[in-house]
């Protein structure tokens, strides 16, 4: 298989910008300006291929967007590459970027915030039609908008009227409908239904699973919903303080999780069932990631780590058709 | 008699448009030990209603309606100063924002002791002695530490803990918990969970647990109501409305959840949304979204039919309901 999109050894860091005051240290008879950092993604390998939905599941400010923006080019790396159909892009010029600014949309999770409240619906979904595909003349544009509206069931009569006047979930699928009108290939949705609820969630997501298999779209799907994952992924990258875990076709996560946080994510999923399953708890909270624990990330809360996770970082290693990053794992200590 | 009994409760807002109804004909029961579940959607009334629970409710909204009789005492008709001794006491509320409880300015400590001694006489080395107390209760890392901490050097999860331990501290009959873990992550969500159900059980506390997750109903409470657009449309033992509900919307609700769907394929959903206040429709006011919706459905309010142990607000149950005790007396 192909891949579409390549996440090659991915770094970002943020400094972070205190107070002067806070960044000055004493020692040594010196004063010294801290240079302190959020390392938000730390080596991250990832291959999107095409036709694929590929979740990407982690806790908030494990680096999941950071992620999204930074294969969207909306972040630069600080190290590392991100490839489309094998040409790399995160170093291109705004006009060389320009064609891959119409394959590759964004959905964002807050359907307020992404859409222009002083445009109408019609301006808005006929604006990006217009910068990418300037040969096409009035009549063209209004119809291949109509078309749009129609697929994704925006009713005509919305078109005059403005963003405030719509639901969330009537929002969601007005940003949609300006993701799909320049004909992406590529489909980059942070928690697209996180801010909706229940009966809208469907909706929107039977959406997006439409449009996948009308459009041949490929999908990096960004969620800390398990149970949206199960039922949308094809395959699952769990991360975790800005490291892959584990990546593996959703099944096989589901059924047999290897990592041992996967395995207690999995755990603490609110399920209909009956019999109150025993969820695994965790140590402590997630370390901030401006002082990075040595080692393996999660050594901290793992109830498997033992002295060499505190000091060697795991590697993504391939078991059985799972490629998981534990120490445990791969001393065959863990199943 | 139940400690607390919600009787036919009905708020209402005054806006300049006119006045909507937020509240309508809610009514159930709780007891010490009793776990209560409040699910909805975004918009359907439940903080409202845990609001006006506590006379919390103000302008321009108010109770228009009904009771709520609290050892046989009117909540609705009490001063001020009675009210507040029951909402210290014997109720406490944990709000869906963290923020409405903590002050940013004081440290734990500080506002544990401030709030045992708003309601009680009380020193403050007794005062910080029961503070650390409840801290422990509620399982939080290195207790003594927190209390000289600020809520920003804490955690969510570790806000989360402390909002409740401040809800127990005048060690009341009942918590009323809106959306409690909605800003936490899943494995933080379950941590709190399990204690909030640890702790009803240990100290005999009522809950009620307000919140948009079925999920987290299922596994927390015995007691369930399902509200939409203001009114309950069914309610009654949590097992039974999760395995068999009755009402449509119910069934809408729990059909939609990604885990009840197929992988891959297209989930059941309920179309439309939930209407606004000021457009309520008349008759049963999920109609427009009811693939069961009948003619008698766009007139008629329906009411409640019992069916097992639970109660559901429709027609179409009504119906079916009439059909089997006919059936049964023909036998
Ligand atoms: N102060 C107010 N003035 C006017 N209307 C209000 C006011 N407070 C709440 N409402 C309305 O009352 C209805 C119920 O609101 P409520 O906050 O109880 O919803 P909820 O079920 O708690 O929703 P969520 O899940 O979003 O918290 C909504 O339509 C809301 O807009
Ligand atoms: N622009 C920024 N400046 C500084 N820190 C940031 C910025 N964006 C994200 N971060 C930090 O990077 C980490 C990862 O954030 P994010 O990718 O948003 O996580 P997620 O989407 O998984 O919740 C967090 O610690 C966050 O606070
Ligand atoms: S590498 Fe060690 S600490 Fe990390 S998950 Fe595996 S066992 Fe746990
Ligand atoms: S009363 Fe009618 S419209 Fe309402 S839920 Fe029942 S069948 Fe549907
Ligand atoms: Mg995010
Ligand atoms: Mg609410």
């Amino acid at each position: 298989m192909t891949s579409l999109v390549s996440i090659k050894n991915l770094y970002k860091k943020f400094p972070i910008h205190g107070d002067l005051l806070d960044q000055i240290s004493f020692s040594g008879g010196k004063f010294h300006l801290k240079h302190e950092y959020v390392h938000a993604i730390n080596g991250v390998n990832l291959d999107v291929d095409k036709g694929e939905a590929l979740c990407v599941v982690g806790e908030s400010g494990c680096g999941k967007s950071t992620v999204a923006r930074t294969v969207m080019g909306l972040l630069s790396p600080s190290s590392g590459e991100i490839q489309y159909n094998g040409q790399r892009i995160d170093n291109l010029s705004p006009t060389a970027m320009m064609p891959y600014r119409r394959k590759m949309q964004m959905i964002f999770q807050n359907p307020y915030a992404s859409l222009n409240p002083r445009m109408t619906i019609t301006q808005a979904l006929e604006e990006p039609v217009r910068w990418h595909q300037p040969k096409l003349n009035t009549a063209e544009v209004k119809e291949k908008v109509a078309e749009v509206m129609a697929s994704v069931g925006i009713d005509p009569s919305w078109g005059v009227r403005f963003p405030h006047e719509f639901s969330g979930g009537q929002r969601q699928r007005i940003s949609i409908a300006r993701a799909l009108i320049v004909d992406p290939e590529f489909i980059v949705a942070d928690e697209p239904i996180s801010a909706l609820d229940v009966s809208i969630q469907a909706q929107v997501l039977n959406l997006l699973m439409d449009a996948r298999e009308q459009r041949e779209l490929t999908y990096l799907f960004i969620t800390h919903d398990l149970s949206v994952v199960e039922h949308f992924g094809t395959r699952v990258a769990v991360m975790y303080l800005g490291a892959l875990c584990e990546v593996a076709p959703t099944r096989k996560l589901f059924s047999s999780p290897k990592h041992p946080y996967t395995q207690a994510l999995l755990s603490a999923i609110p399920r209909l069932e009956d019999e109150k399953p025993d969820f695994i708890r965790l140590k402590g909270e997630v370390p901030t990631p401006v002082n990075l624990p040595s080692g393996c990330v999660f050594h901290g809360r793992c109830p498997h780590a033992n002295e060499r996770c505190k000091q060697e970082i795991p590697k993504l290693l391939d078991v059985d058709g799972t490629r998981v990053a534990c120490h445990a794992v791969e001393e065959k200590r863990l199943g | 008699m139940a400690l607390l009994e919600v009787k036919n409760l009905e708020v209402k807002f005054g806006l300049r448009t006119g006045e909507v109804t937020a509240l309508r004909d809610i009514s159930f029961t709780l007891d010490r030990g009793q776990r209560l579940g409040i699910v909805g959607e975004s918009g359907a009334g439940k903080s409202v209603a845990a609001f006006s629970i506590l006379n919390l409710i103000s302008r321009p909204g108010y109770i228009s309606g009904g009771e709520i009789l609290f050892d046989g005492k009117d909540l609705a008709k009490l001063s001020t100063k009675e009210m507040r001794y029951i909402r210290g006491n014997r109720i406490s509320m944990i709000f869906q924002d963290p923020m409405m409880t903590l002050n940013p300015v004081l440290t734990v400590g500080d506002q544990m002791v401030e709030c045992l001694q708003a309601h009680t006489k009380i020193n403050r080395e007794e005062a910080r002695r029961i503070s650390l107390e409840k801290l422990k209760l509620v399982q939080i890392p290195s207790p003594e530490k927190r209390l000289d901490q600020y809520p920003h050097e804490l955690s969510g999860g570790m806000k989360q803990r402390i909002i409740i331990a401040i809800a127990l501290l005048l060690n009341p009959d009942i918590i009323i918990a809106d959306e409690p873990t909605t800003a936490l992550d899943v494995t933080i969500q379950a941590e709190i969970m399990d204690l909030l159900l640890e702790l009803c059980t240990s100290q005999n506390l009522g809950l009620i647990l307000i919140t948009h997750d079925l999920g987290v109903v299922s596994q927390v409470t015995e007691q369930a109501i399902v509200m939409y657009a203001g009114r309950i449309i069914e309610q009654g033992p949590t097992k039974e409305i999760i395995n068999d509900a009755q009402h449509p919307y119910t069934q809408g609700l729990i059909n939609a959840l990604p885990q009840q769907g197929i992988p891959g394929e297209r989930l059941n959903q309920i179309r439309g949304s939930m209407p606004p206040l000021h457009r309520i429709p008349q008759g049963c006011a999920f109609h427009p979204r009811c693939d069961y919706a009948d003619a008698i459905c766009e007139k008629e309010l329906p009411g409640f039919t019992q069916s097992g142990g639970c109660q559901a607000a429709c027609h179409l149950v009504a119906g079916r309901i009439a059909l089997k005790a006919k059936a049964e007396e023909t036998h």
